[in-house]
């Protein structure tokens, strides 16, 4: 998994409440059976017409956001279905980050296994980073992962929470199923008792 | 020994190893897959040479993107994407020797019915599946939830999961349901007393007396939506109920086996003094058929009520609602009677077992859908299916105008041909009404099967309790 250290880029607003998984990749895009190819069609059904062509409103269309890394949202996003086609479809665009008041679970996890960094912020920073992201491609916010910090552009700073586990496997850039096959022994032994303690299972 | 909750008792049950900082194993004891979720996965494992540690607690079922209709055996009937994702966990289930349950196989269904009908799942195990609605499974007292792709070839390779533990949350219904109430009515009115983030960082159990009366199906469609209120999980307590479920199924222990598994599946229950995080208490009596108006399952309003306005909400919400009022192109103070209804679908994994079908028969026995009406009704499993047709559910549905398909996900997520077009607009009983959900610009209403099919009638969104007083 590619490392996640620090950050600086281009944060695009995106305010809607409850933002869910069918949102960020509609279905029609889960029948691939591989992980890569899918920023093309992130958040499909609000970027583009029928036709295919681009809906100029839509934020991640606009000249100042082509570029964007960093999204900014409103709360709850992620809600809905487990696919991990959602964070796929963000990194694969250039997404590596997500700031929100709240995540759902599941997307939550998914975006760590994928090198996205989903980061939880009161709402009265969200209202200042979401003004900020507002000014377009000359603010840049910076992400610093090791200090646990957001700094926006006119370098306010805040400071968020993240599960140190988590934070070193983004950090190192570590796969976590090696990690735990480090632990084997450990598995081995809780299975052997486990099947005398409930041979049913 | 201080007192615990039910989950904290599996939790327990399962902690195969714990890390200095607090990061847990949970071991898993049922490993459910599909075609959607699974292909990368599976890839995964193949790069790295990695085995599948235990195959025989891997069970996998295609139902996601397979049609309803028949000849679906053929993968000349299905979209060439489709087909290729059902035969790589064909060539995956083979390779690397997990239970399958193809498309030619009468158990085939929905995972999430397949699981429990086939006695795969059983109380206070640990089940995950690469879908969000694997809090179903929770209805038996086992911890179960939704992971990723990542986490699922996590779980093929080491059989567990890397896990923080969640908060309780207690969500109690107490007293008793009025008539034409049902288990989704409580599940929606949970989520719309809760909100669609209310659950977050929770695993709920659900109890009360509402809850203990209801039947094993209807528990399962009362967990199934945990997640839709943000919950990791829903579990509810086993009881006799529980156990006569799971007894003499194919899975089960039998005999002694199942004597020593009973002994300890009594004992999973929350303590008395147990600590709860969150409580949330509904009353059984006040809960009234609901449905949805929005695009999110937190838009629940009781079916006597009218549409709500931007200002009725706060916050983020009111953009929320002016959005959702105008996607499903409907006006604030319109009674949500007057709602016509192009078409009904009774099934998924929410609604899909054989109590939701006779249910839905109750209504619809010697009744005909309105004109113009499109409806279909999509059995859980095949089994559910033959059931249904040896009750003679089949010939109700049939004769009030019903398609009568086989089993899958179909417009639950219209993954597959089973789509509504652009403006169509749906009652549902399946268990989002996301924008696009059920197809491109499509409109849903999330209702319970019983208001389904009285709205299949009328040709509206309509009380069924009006249908009840006919009737009796």
């Amino acid at each position: 998994m590619e490392k996640f250290q620090k950050l600086t880029g281009i944060a695009a607003p995106m305010p809607l409440v409850n933002i869910d998984t069918d949102m960020i990749i509609p279905k029609v895009f889960l029948k691939t059976i591989k992980r890569s190819g899918l920023g093309v069609n992130l958040f499909d059904e609000m970027r583009y017409d029928r036709q295919g062509n681009e809906i100029p409103d839509f934020v991640l269309n606009k000249p100042q956001y082509r570029e964007t890394e960093i999204l900014v949202a409103g709360d709850n996003f992620g809600c809905g279905s487990s696919r991990e086609h959602a964070p796929w479809a963000l990194k694969d665009f250039g997404i590596k980050c997500v700031i929100s008041t709240s995540f759902a679970d599941i997307f939550f996890n998914n975006c760590f296994k994928n090198g996205i960094l989903p980061i939880v912020l009161p709402q009265e920073a969200v209202d200042v980073l979401m003004t900020d992201a507002e000014k377009g491609s000359n603010a840049r916010m910076t992400i610093d992962l090791e200090n646990q910090t957001v700094t926006s552009s006119d370098g306010d700073v805040f400071s968020f929470e993240v599960d140190s586990f988590k934070k070193h496997c983004l950090l190192e850039g570590l796969d976590d199923i090696g990690l735990t096959m480090e632990k084997a022994a450990a598995i081995d032994t809780f299975e052997a008792a486990a099947a005398q303690a409930r041979p049913w299972v | 020994m201080s007192p615990k909750t039910l989950y904290d008792k599996i939790w327990d049950a399962h902690l195969a190893h714990e890390g200095e900082d607090g990061t847990c194993l949970l071991y898993i004891d049922r490993h459910l897959v599909h075609e959607v979720t699974s292909p990368q996965a599976f890839e995964g494992l193949r790069m790295a040479n990695r085995k599948v540690r235990a195959p025989d607690k891997t069970i996998a079922v295609p139902d996601h993107n397979v049609p309803t209709t028949a000849g679906r055996e053929n993968p000349a009937n299905m979209t060439e994407d489709s087909a290729i994702q059902v035969a790589a966990l064909d060539k995956n289930a083979r390779d690397f020797g997990i239970h399958y349950y193809p498309v030619s196989d009468v158990r085939q269904g929905i995972v999430h019915i397949v699981g429990p009908e086939q006695g795969w799942t059983l109380p206070g195990m640990t089940v995950v599946c690469g879908d969000s609605h694997t809090a179903t499974h929770g209805a038996f007292g086992a911890l179960a939830h939704g992971i990723g792709t990542s986490e699922v070839e996590h779980v093929l390779a080491t059989q567990t999961l890397i896990q923080k533990k969640s908060k309780n949350m207690k969500v109690e219904i107490t007293g008793k349901l009025k008539p034409g109430v049902t288990a989704k009515d409580i599940t929606l009115a949970v989520i719309g007393e809760t909100g669609t983030a209310g659950g977050t960082g929770y695993v709920i159990e659900y109890c009360g007396e509402a809850i203990r009366d209801l039947s094993m199906e209807g528990r399962m469609t009362v967990c199934n939506m945990a997640i839709e209120g943000g919950a990791r999980a829903g579990l509810i307590a086993p009881d006799e109920k529980t156990f006569a479920y799971v007894k003499g199924r194919p899975h089960a222990p039998k005999g002694a086996q199942f004597e020593a598994a009973l002994a300890w599946w009594k004992t999973l229950y929350s303590d008395d003094d147990a600590h709860w995080d969150k409580v949330v208490t509904l009353k059984g009596e006040e809960i009234e058929p609901v449905v949805t108006w929005g695009t999110s399952p937190e838009d629940v309003l009781p079916i006597s009520a009218t549409v709500p306005a931007p200002e009725d909400f706060k916050g983020g919400k009111v953009e929320a609602a002016k959005r959702a009022l105008d996607y499903m192109g409907l006006t604030p103070g319109q009674k949500l009677t007057d709602i016509q209804i192009d078409t009904v679908f009774i099934g998924s994994c929410t609604n899909g077992r054989i109590e939701d079908l006779r249910a839905a028969a109750a209504i619809l026995k010697g009744k005909k859908i309105k004109d113009g009406m499109r409806a279909m009704i999509v059995p859980g499993s095949g089994l559910v299916r033959a059931q249904a047709e040896e009750e003679g559910l089949a010939d109700i549905f049939k004769e009030a105008g019903f398609e009568w398909r086989l089993a899958g996900c179909s417009m639950c997520l219209a993954m597959n041909p089973d789509q509504l077009s652009e403006g169509e607009r749906c009652a549902s009983t399946s268990n989002r009404n996301f924008e696009g959900r059920q197809g491109y610009k499509g409109r849903t209403h999330l209702v319970s099967p019983a208001m389904a099919a009285a709205a299949a009638i009328t040709g509206h969104l309509t009380d069924v309790r009006d249908l009840l007083t006919e009737t009796a």
